[in-house]
């Protein structure tokens, strides 16, 4: 060992050892004037704009640092800190759309969310009229997805007992596949589907359970992926014990596996429900919108909240846009509590690994 | 795993026996209607399609314009392009973020904040696609303007980025603006997916990389991407499906107009998705026989991408599936 690292090296072993690192004073030092030479370059050149700035300044940073670094610690530690630096700025890219789009719904939705916005529907309000409000879209999203979660939950866990516990070889193995598959399907052609089946191939017409009918079909996948995964964490040993008590297979699975995953299925559901609250595409061909109240989902067209959000952004008035945005933000509220509801439930569940 | 014990029945009294076989028996059918319903979608849409298809009077696969309820004359080259060209641009945009999300959650991040940053970068696929749309529509597109300008006006001379009129410098009702807003709603898909991918990097290659006396990047290189390749071609596959299918979010952002072009600034362009959601509504029996024509295409392309990204994932021997998309 010795020997090669005296051959290779032109510096001694102890200098190798200690090699030097760029200290954080001189990395400060090289970011500030950096800026400086930055600022000082939008004084005399025509260049201008905040956006611009931060743009042309950030660069001038990482030029900076980087060239330091390679000065001081070699090509290596330079390569090393600019994928770090980068790493870390692909992180912030993408959380400021995330941010940016929380806080300006937040800001333009407050002004017309109100009491009587969740209270009242689109009856009698003309194209120009200040009132109206999306009674009739939550009550119209809360059974399409309440029927949407009552079929696809009962199937999906069907499915994923089938896939872990009974299936063996090219049938499981076929089956997992092509649930994978169905995660792709998009939106549009499920709504497509339901409208060539249920209303054109039936005559159901639009309805609340067309759209329950398309949003199932999205949610299926996903909760047949969880309840798998969270299937699979319940420890072996359980099954065995209950084998050995003398307890059916059929019985060991829904009082001792089903109970055990209970709580990550139960995640996993919420996050199916709080992907599909949002889908706009596949309502617009089942449910087609409504203005009036109309609670029977089983027949009549119906209304739901990201529908209304749609159907307001088409008008050219400030009314109606002032109303789309109070619904995205009674959307995004859905969403953020049924998501934050699911984590929390992560954190309590006691099989999961992650 | 519990294969081990369902090759042999734990008990063998009559009874619990026939319970087992009706309950495998209805998981079964729970299985094959999954598949039933797959099936269903692509015969459903081909029963309607074929006939509308017969009516056109240009030729579906290479007719620009979409005019079914009145002249009959129909076809999806312009919103096929569009919809690959749209698709193929949010990728370009979203890999590198969604690489470098992944890679420092997985890699740089503290082992505190790994878990709550995953969580933040999924609440990104979390927020409606109607929610991104009005959005885009009233904030960020104006803020795509001065971007916009400077494209068009330093790098005019690559065709991408041509803008003759001056249109792109003042409106971006474009495919651009569409690749945009669709890059924003694949990053948490891709990310989420290759950070699974590259934590199952196999420890004991790090260490040794490390103790060879490699830097943090030099390990990544030698130890992290080489085997996550193949899954993290997937996730990339994965995220492409999602973008072409992406309806409302482009279907307000986009411009609407049925021409081939490359020049992404311009305002303009369409994408299938977009078109049925924007069309349906006003169309009559054929107008919609023809979406649903259109609805077929999309859900062929689709479907071979998503065959393809699970066919490489599964080969990678990535098994272990995310429950994030």
């Amino acid at each position: 060992m010795t020997a090669t690292a005296t051959s290779t090296a032109a510096r001694p072993v102890a200098a190798q050892l200690h090699a030097r690192r760029l200290s954080r004073p001189a990395a400060l030092a090289g970011g500030v004037a950096a800026i400086a030479v930055t600022a000082g370059l939008f004084a005399i050149t025509p260049l201008a704009g905040r956006a611009e700035f931060i743009l042309v300044a950030g660069l001038a940073v990482l030029t900076a640092i980087t060239g330091l670094s390679w000065r001081v610690e070699g090509r290596r530690r330079a390569v090393d800190r600019l994928v770090t630096t980068a790493a870390a700025t692909a992180l912030l890219l993408a959380l400021l759309p995330l941010g940016g789009v929380l806080a300006y719904t937040l800001s333009r939705g407050l002004k017309r969310l109100s009491p009587g916005f969740l209270t009242h529907s689109m009856a009698g309000i003309g194209p120009l009229d200040g009132g109206g409000g999306a009674y009739h879209a939550m009550i119209g999203t809360l059974e399409q997805v309440g029927l949407a979660t009552l079929i696809a939950v009962p199937l999906g866990l069907l499915v994923a007992i089938y896939v872990t516990e009974y299936g063996q070889g090219r049938l499981a193995t076929t089956l997992r596949f092509f649930v994978d598959v169905m995660t792709g399907v998009p939106s549009i052609v499920a709504g497509l589907f339901v409208f060539a089946f249920w209303v054109l191939a039936l005559h159901r017409g639009f309805s609340g359970i067309a759209a329950a009918l398309s949003l199932a079909i999205l949610m299926l996948p996903v909760i047949v992926r969880t309840s798998e995964e969270m299937i699979r964490l319940v420890p072996n040993t359980l099954r065995e014990a209950s084998y050995a008590l003398g307890v059916p297979k059929w019985r060991t699975i829904i009082s001792i596996i089903l109970p055990t995953a209970l709580t990550g299925i139960t995640t996993g559901v919420l996050l199916a429900i709080a992907r599909v609250t949002g889908e706009t595409a596949p309502l617009l061909l089942t449910a087609s919108g409504n203005i009036f109240i109309h609670t029977n989902p089983f027949s009549g067209p119906q209304s739901a909240l990201p529908l209304f959000v749609f159907q307001q952004t088409q008008s050219a008035f400030d009314v109606a846009i002032d109303r789309a945005w109070a619904g995205a933000l009674t959307l995004i509220l859905f969403v953020v509590v049924l998501y934050v509801a699911a984590r929390l439930l992560t954190r309590r569940n006691t099989l999961a690994r992650r | 795993m519990s294969s081990a014990l369902t090759t042999r029945d734990p008990v063998s009294v009559g009874r619990s026996r026939r319970g087992d076989a009706i309950f495998r028996g209805v998981t079964l059918a729970a299985g094959f209607f999954t598949l039933a319903i797959l099936a269903g979608i692509a015969i459903f849409l081909i029963v309607r399609a074929v006939p509308a298809i017969a009516q056109d009077k240009g030729s579906f696969f290479s007719t620009k314009t979409w005019d079914p309820d009145g002249s009959k004359v129909f076809g999806i080259a312009a919103l096929g392009f569009g919809t690959v060209l749209s698709s193929l641009l949010a990728l370009v945009i979203a890999v590198p973020i969604s690489l470098g999300v992944a890679l420092f959650i997985v890699e740089y991040a503290p082992r505190r904040l790994a878990r709550p940053l995953g969580y933040t970068v999924d609440m990104l696929a979390a927020v409606p696609s109607v929610v991104y749309g009005l959005w885009a529509v009233y904030f960020l597109l104006k803020k795509m303007i001065p971007l916009q300008r400077f494209l068009a006006e330093q790098l005019g001379w690559i065709p991408l980025f041509a803008d003759p009129d001056g249109k792109a410098s003042r409106y971006s009702q474009s495919i651009f603006a569409a690749s945009v807003i669709l890059a924003i709603m694949i990053i948490p898909i891709i990310a989420a997916v290759s950070r699974d991918i590259l934590s199952q990097a196999d420890p004991s290659q790090r260490e040794a990389a490390l103790a060879l006396g490699a830097t943090k990047w030099e390990m990544i290189r030698t130890a992290v991407l080489p085997p996550s390749r193949p899954g993290i071609t997937g996730a990339i596959m994965l995220g492409l499906g999602r973008a072409l299918g992406e309806t409302i979010a482009v279907a307000l952002v986009i411009g609407a107009t049925f021409d081939v072009s490359w020049r992404i600034l311009v305002p303009g362009g369409n994408t299938i998705a977009a078109n049925i959601a924007n069309r349906f509504g006003e169309s009559g029996s054929l107008g919609r026989s023809a979406l649903i024509a259109s609805g077929l295409v999309l859900f062929a392309i689709t479907l071979v991408v998503n065959l393809a990204a699970r066919a490489i994932i599964y080969r990678g021997g990535a098994v272990e599936r995310s429950a994030a998309v």
